[in-house]
């Protein structure tokens, strides 16, 4: 059998992820190559029905990335972002999909390590979860 | 059908070193939609930026995707290319292969082709189901109005009404000059700060256009670029609202005060940095002194460089010398941080007229206690790995500049960010400096980090160049990254009202229907109303939910295909 290689969707804001997801392009801070980034200006711009889409039809693990809190470019949109995801989490439970597949964190543009730390330990973590098992049903 | 044309960008051996960049535009071959799919060496050359018209026009294309760098520097030049070649630039898409693939899974080619690949996909998705868009045109007030009257605010005012602009100066002292009042000289240049002031407002003073508020501050602002309402309240009471078309905010910092460090507050013969300015301007030399560097700064939770400190420490060791040629000086510091030609010549000076230098490390911090008259002071000497001993009547502690009290108040005002310091954040640091998120704001001086007088006035003039471009103008566009809300959709909730930053949306009726409206001009695009939305009636232009979900949709796709 071969090795599990998950399929994973980012959502990054302008600001600050995605810049600081440049900064680790540009640093050639090296990660695993699962992760999918999909640029939006805000991280609160981000319906939780993306990911409920997204896990739904079967990518593997969803993450949210926003500035940091006090940093964001468009005053308190990350507040909004943190009190979102740990509801869509919830959601998540309810429905039987492990929580862990959602993982909300903060990357600033100057910090190129942490985007690259955070996309290694998330990636190992949903190999560690295996497969989304709506996987099976859709793959 | 939409015509799409891909051009994957080899940057050199940036991108082709790692990813298969034909294989790539081969697999974008046979996405929908797609007409037709190129790589280049350089996109961004004048050579491949004319292959890409070329493709257009050859192949009638009406949407256009690069996957190369970041749109967060390049975006730009690729959309002036489309307009050029007849297609509405909110019809281009980017795609990262550089910044996202390439360069962070350099030791994968094969993974990092695939994961090119998924992202073609998404944007060609994306790209499928973008409009056309105009960006809308708002009339501007030709009138600024700069908060903070000190060095950096002046500067900004005086190129302001030497360009002939309304300005309008918020101070919230009886005087003008801020903080350099209590300095008599400017380092490292040692310039006359009185004469350099004094000269400064005499010239703005000169122009019927300067208007200044003195001890008054800005209390209130509404409004979006081209179009704010500053309300400014005096010291009196008296309010008055001040129709402008930008805002240069100009409040500076202040000295941080140290909470018993070394024993300050406790020990007397302990001041500051300001406190000794003060005593110099009066003639009230010590006869010895030592000054410590980077107290309170460069440690944990204040971890920053203030920049300015070493310089005016040094300044001032010399202005001692100078009045007291048998005077003893000794500078201690952690790091010399004299930056700038003349600031070294300056530190170098110095030390050839006798200014001791000695550096200390964090772990053994210069001992300070209390000696008859004066004080005495042990050090450990890391160059010569030894404790020196002496005796002084002065301890300069160098602290910091931070960000004023009520720094949070102001920014919550103008509805701009401040990082955790409390300093004000630009848009970008190296792309959009001295400019914030929030057009038609801009920033200056040590308000926005701890900067050398030379550094705040070359900040008030970019400023004040920034703020007359909108001005001069006379009108400003609007990217149209802006929502909209669907009437028809809209069942009024108020969702999107509360969680727009920028108080941009309101809910009114139309023909007896109640439904949410976006003023466009204040709406920075942030997007955050979609998300509130629980009926998807509001969208944001470039950043549908449709679109967004169709690039879900292309990777789900895809992802499947290529594990089979």
């Amino acid at each position: 059998m071969t090795e599990f290689n998950p399929t994973i969707l980012a959502f990054c804001c302008n600001w600050c992820s995605y810049a600081g997801a440049d900064l680790a392009g540009v640093s050639r801070l090296q990660m695993p190559p699962n992760v999918h980034v999909i640029r939006v200006m805000c991280s609160a711009s981000v319906k939780p029905e993306y990911v409920f889409k997204a896990l739904s039809e079967g990518i593997d693990g969803v993450l949210v990335l926003g500035c940091h809190i006090g940093d964001c470019h468009y005053l308190t949109g990350n507040h909004r972002t943190a009190k979102r995801f740990p509801l869509a989490q919830k959601i998540l439970n309810d429905v039987g999909i492990d929580e862990r597949r959602l993982k909300l964190d903060w990357v600033s543009a100057a910090e190129g390590e942490k985007f690259q730390t955070v996309i290694t330990d998330f990636v190992s973590q949903i190999k560690q979860l295996g497969p989304n098992p709506l996987r099976e049903v859709r793959f | 059908m939409p015509r799409i044309g891909v051009f994957i960008c080899h940057c050199g051996h940036n991108i082709a070193s790692t990813v298969d960049v034909e294989k790539v535009a081969e697999f974008a071959k046979t996405l929908p939609n797609v007409v037709v799919a190129a790589h280049n060496m350089y996109s961004c050359s004048e050579e491949g930026l004319g292959a890409i018209r070329k493709s257009i026009e050859e192949n009638k294309l009406d949407r256009v995707i690069v996957a190369a760098c970041t749109p967060r520097t390049h975006e730009p030049l690729f959309r002036r290319n489309c307009e050029r070649a007849g297609v509405n630039k909110y019809l281009f898409e980017f795609v990262n292969i550089r910044e996202h693939v390439s360069w962070i899974h350099a030791k994968e080619p094969e993974a990092a082709t695939e994961k090119a690949k998924m992202l073609v996909a998404m944007g060609v998705a994306k790209a499928a189901l973008l409009e056309p868009q105009e960006e809308s045109e708002s009339s501007v007030i030709p009138v600024a109005v700069i908060i903070g009257g000190g060095i950096s605010g002046l500067a900004a005012m005086s190129a302001l009404v030497s360009q002939g602009i309304e300005t309008h100066l918020i101070e919230k002292e009886k005087q003008l000059g801020g903080i350099l009042k209590d300095i008599a000289v400017i380092g490292p240049e040692m310039k006359n700060t009185k004469e350099l002031l004094d000269k400064m407002i005499k010239e703005i003073k000169c122009s019927p256009k300067a208007h200044f508020h003195l001890s008054s501050r800005m209390t209130d602002m509404q409004g979006f670029v081209g179009n704010f309402e500053v309300t400014i309240t005096g010291d009196d009471k008296c309010s008055e609202k001040v129709k402008a078309g930008a805002i240069i905010v100009a409040i500076g910092g202040r000295e941080w005060t140290p909470k018993g460090e070394f024993g300050f507050g406790k020990i007397p013969g302990i001041i500051t940095q300001l406190e000794l300015e003060k005593r110099l301007a009066k003639g009230d030399v010590p006869d010895n002194a030592v000054f410590i560097q980077c107290v309170g700064s460069r440690i944990p939770g204040r971890d920053f460089c203030s920049r300015f400190c070493c310089n005016a420490s040094i300044k001032n060791a010399l202005r001692i010398i100078e009045a007291k040629p048998n005077a003893q000086v000794t500078i201690l510091h952690r790091d010399i941080m004299s930056y700038g030609t003349t600031a070294e010549r300056v530190y170098r000076d110095a030390a050839e007229k006798g200014v001791r230098f000695m550096r200390y490390g964090l772990d053994s911090l210069p001992k300070i206690e209390k000696h008859g008259d004066g004080l005495s002071v042990e050090v450990f000497d890391e160059t010569l790995d030894d404790v020196i001993g002496m005796s002084v009547d002065t301890i300069v502690l160098a602290v910091p500049m931070v960000p004023i009290e009520n720094v949070k108040d102001v920014a919550t005002q103008l509805k701009v960010p401040v990082d955790k310091l409390g300093f004000f954040l630009e848009a970008h640091v190296k792309l959009r400096p001295i400019e914030f998120a929030t057009e038609g704001v801009f920033i200056c001086g040590t308000a926005r980090w701890p900067s050398q007088v030379s550094e705040c006035i070359a900040q008030g003039l970019g400023a004040a160049a920034k703020a007359s471009i909108p001005i001069r103008e006379g009108k400003v566009k609007i990217e149209p990254i802006t929502t909209s809300c669907n009437i028809g959709k809209c069942i009024a909730c108020g969702n999107c009202v509360a969680a727009c930053p920028y108080q941009a949306i309101e809910i009114i009726e139309t023909d007896g229907k109640r439904h949410a409206f976006v003023t466009e001009a204040k709406c920075k695009g942030c997007g955050n109303c979609v998300a509130a939305c629980n009926n998807d009636a509001m969208q944001q232009k470039g950043f549908t939910t449709t679109q967004l979900s169709a690039m879900i949709d292309a990777l789900v796709k895809n992802a499947m295909e290529a594990s089979q």
